[in-house]
């Protein structure tokens, strides 16, 4: 429900990309470490460890996900307007890595609340900032290919965290706080890396200093309007991975056994195709890729619609998502970072990623109504339906943007 | 800074995380060991065949050391002395006098779980259908049905009921009843068709009546259902994990009323009089309940204080009065076994 930053690289195309893309794909990759590490096992650790039940734990799940949407656009907005987007960056980085040591004296419902909270709102803060040097810091001709390659190593993280957590349970059976003090030293050489080495990349002249006035009419001018337009629209219609799952373990048992592992297969085409889907975007447009993967989304919904499953099918409908989330999830900023000036970039990024998980918290829960109401299936369609109709709308909206 | 000195700095960082967090790691290794070569030994004893000869109870127990998640069995004369493991381990179980179902889990990237009959010998005699994380399990009391809850998803935050579980019955010496998810659910003389629909918790009343919870919308109801007939029927709402007495007057069950989220208190629902009992334990249990007789029902309550895995079964009078006491120190999922 989150524009999501994950990964995919090729050895190749990463040759051509700005080291201070490289060294930020690496941060990012450090950081998913630590914080999948985490994620991976917090429902075990609420549930086993600390007693909470599983509805407990979707109420901290909501939490999780709903509070960082509104940070990035002070993420944003801050990094701009110091022209210190990289310190910014770092005091969201910094916050999420203390946030894994405070989970050890954390005890309560009321104290592992405030904690994962600290981490998204690190998550939120960093996220527009990091964006806006990835943009700074590469030619404009490949933005596509810098976000696809940052987006890769990224994932690469987000995979490795999970197998690092499991191992470490294997090796000293739950210890959890084993578990947060890994992720802590995971999150600490993340940190490290970018205070260090990534430089501070202040845009155009270095001394621009924007004013929330400038910003604002940068951020809702005549040229960011028609995308950000297009992002909520396309948002609205997207249906969280989380409700397509539930969709495929309900009709289908082989997707049931293997529930935990569905985001895997997503995760694998994400990687796989982050950097191509990136540089088919800076040869043919951003705007036509984005629109093209919101065409698997579409695909994606009708499989999934479908009455009976099969392991065909699920692998299928788990590909198409793949393929959505490298088309649209790093092709966004790509797209938004040409069309705002570039002092006001990271607000812009942040604008365009906020409408995307606002959208997607409201299609998120018009579909939870919708599902209850009439099923899976018949809600599925709908959003088909009126995806039909909305993404030839979004190409004309967004035809010559890029001009 | 030169680069020269950020390089320096760096690996200084990085030698400083890395060593931190192995010593920790090694540390943790090194107490484990320690604590479970130290781990005090349960009394043990007692032979299994006349155990089960008498009345007694059957738990998994949590004591730490070689033997935990074994499943054990004490007499009902003296549950809190010496208990008599059994070759089973189970996540959770439940017994009659010569059957026993048994749900596993084997940890790992994906833990895997399984469902298993066991026989008088506490040998596997039949594998069940299991998919997702399994919660609950209750053999009727002539052991010739099985229901398993497990938890298929365990979290939206989307949707009002945050989880979705499937419930099977099964015919022990034969076929698989389904899942009591698709039998139709009134309430009210409506049916619910709703998607986010659940059903679990069963407690078999005869060969063919059980009781078990029904959620939609947010809402839970103690459900009555017949087998034969496919439908389950709401009798009241606000009741989750029901268990039925053994003079089958009164379920217990866990209710929410306005606690926060995740959080129950037990009380007691007289099918006869309609009157609802809360009763003296007033931590959140999260538990189907069992009857240690008609006067008293047993429940396992995880042990916050010392931050292990470990929990105690305790007991509570069923009619409100009285305090919760241990019955038995290290164990879970208590069945009683009242003999024939």
């Amino acid at each position: 429900m989150t524009v999501r930053d994950r990964p995919g690289a090729g050895a190749s195309a990463a040759g051509k990309v700005a080291t201070t893309v490289l060294l930020l794909g690496t941060v990012s990759l450090l950081t998913d470490v630590s914080s999948e590490m985490v994620a991976s096992v917090l429902p075990l650790y609420l549930t086993a460890a600390v007693g909470l039940s599983p509805v407990a734990y979707g109420f901290l799940d909501g939490m999780y996900q709903g509070v960082s949407a509104f940070l990035r656009i002070a993420g944003g907005y801050a990094g701009d307007r110091g022209g210190q987007p990289k310190w910014v960056a770092v005091v969201g980085y910094g916050a999420s890595a203390l946030s894994r040591i405070a989970m050890l004296p954390a005890t309560g419902f009321a104290a592992i609340t405030a904690v994962v909270t600290a981490d998204r709102l690190g998550k939120g803060l960093r996220t527009a900032p990091r964006d806006a040097l990835i943009a700074e810091a590469s030619d404009p001709a490949m933005l596509g290919r810098s976000f696809g390659v940052h987006r890769a190593l990224d994932t690469v993280g987000a995979a490795l965290g999970p197998l690092v957590a499991f191992a470490l349970l294997a090796l000293v059976p739950g210890s959890f706080d084993s578990i947060f003090v890994v992720s802590f030293a995971f999150a600490i050489a993340g940190v490290a890396v970018l205070v260090l080495f990534v430089p501070n990349l202040r845009p155009a002249a270095g001394t621009a200093r924007i004013g929330l006035r400038r910003t604002l009419r940068a951020v809702g001018g005549r040229r960011l309007r028609k995308p950000l337009l297009a992002a909520g629209l396309l948002g609205l219609l997207t249906v969280g991975d989380g409700f397509l799952y539930l969709t495929l373990q309900d009709r289908d048992d082989f997707a049931a056994v293997w529930f935990p592992l569905l985001y895997v297969g997503t995760n694998v085409a994400y990687l796989a195709l982050a950097v191509p889907l990136g540089r088919l975007a800076d040869r043919i447009g951003r705007a036509r890729v984005l629109v093209g993967g919101h065409v698997a989304l579409l695909a994606c919904y009708l499989l999934g619609a479908l009455p009976s499953g099969g392991v065909a099918l699920t692998v299928a409908v788990l590909l198409l998502l793949g393929v959505f989330y490298a088309a649209t999830d790093g092709v966004l900023p790509a797209l938004v970072s040409r069309l705002t000036p570039a002092e006001a970039r990271g607000s812009g990024i942040a604008a365009a990623q906020t409408v995307v998980a606002l959208a997607r918290f409201g299609s998120s829960l018009l579909f939870g109504v919708l599902w209850s109401v009439q099923g899976p299936g018949a809600s599925l369609l709908l959003f088909a339906g009126l995806l039909v109709v909305a993404v030839p709308f979004v190409a004309w909206l967004l035809r010559g943007v890029e001009s | 800074m030169s680069l020269r000195s950020r390089v320096v700095l760096f690996v200084t960082v990085l030698v400083v995380a890395i060593v931190g967090a192995t010593g920790y790691v090694l540390n943790v290794q090194k107490n484990q060991d320690a604590s479970l070569a130290a781990a005090p030994h349960v009394p043990q004893g007692g032979d299994l065949s006349t155990l089960r000869a008498a009345p007694h109870l059957v738990f998994r127990s949590t004591a730490l050391g070689p033997e935990y998640g074994r499943v054990a069995v004490v007499p009902l004369t003296s549950p809190g002395g010496p208990r008599t493991f059994t070759p089973a381990s189970c996540e959770r179980v439940y017994a009659t006098g010569d059957s026993a179902i048994c749900l596993t889990a084997k940890r790992g990237l994906v833990t895997k779980y399984q469902a298993f009959l066991l026989d008088g010998a506490w040998a596997r005699s039949r594998e069940l259908s299991l998919t997702g994380v399994p919660s609950r399990a209750r053999l009727s009391r002539d052991g010739t049905l099985a229901a398993t809850t497990t938890f298929v998803f365990g979290d939206s935050y989307a949707n009002p009921g945050q989880f979705s579980t499937r419930t099977v019955v099964t015919r022990t010496a034969g076929a698989e009843i389904g899942d009591i998810e698709k039998f139709r659910l009134i309430v009210d003389g409506k049916t619910i068709t709703a998607a986010d629909k659940n059903l679990w918790g069963v407690t078999f009343a005869d060969d063919d009546r059980f009781y078990a919870t029904a959620a939609s919308g947010g809402v839970t109801w103690l459900v009555e259902g017949s087998l034969s007939g496919r439908t389950v029927k709401a009798l009241r709402s606000d009741v989750e994990c029901p268990s039925l007495s053994p003079d089958r007057t009164r379920i217990a069950f866990k209710k929410h009323g306005d606690l926060p989220a995740g959080r129950w208190r037990l009380a007691v629902y007289d099918l006869r009089t309609g009157a609802e009992t809360v009763l003296a334990e007033t931590n959140s249990v999260d538990d189907q309940v069992e009857w240690l007789d008609d006067r008293t029902v047993i429940y396992g309550l995880p042990r916050q204080a010392d931050g292990t895995a470990s929990s105690d079964v305790w007991a509570v009078p069923a009619d409100g009065s009285g305090t919760p006491q241990v019955l038995i120190r290290d164990a879970w999922s208590p069945a009683v076994v009242r003999t024939q």
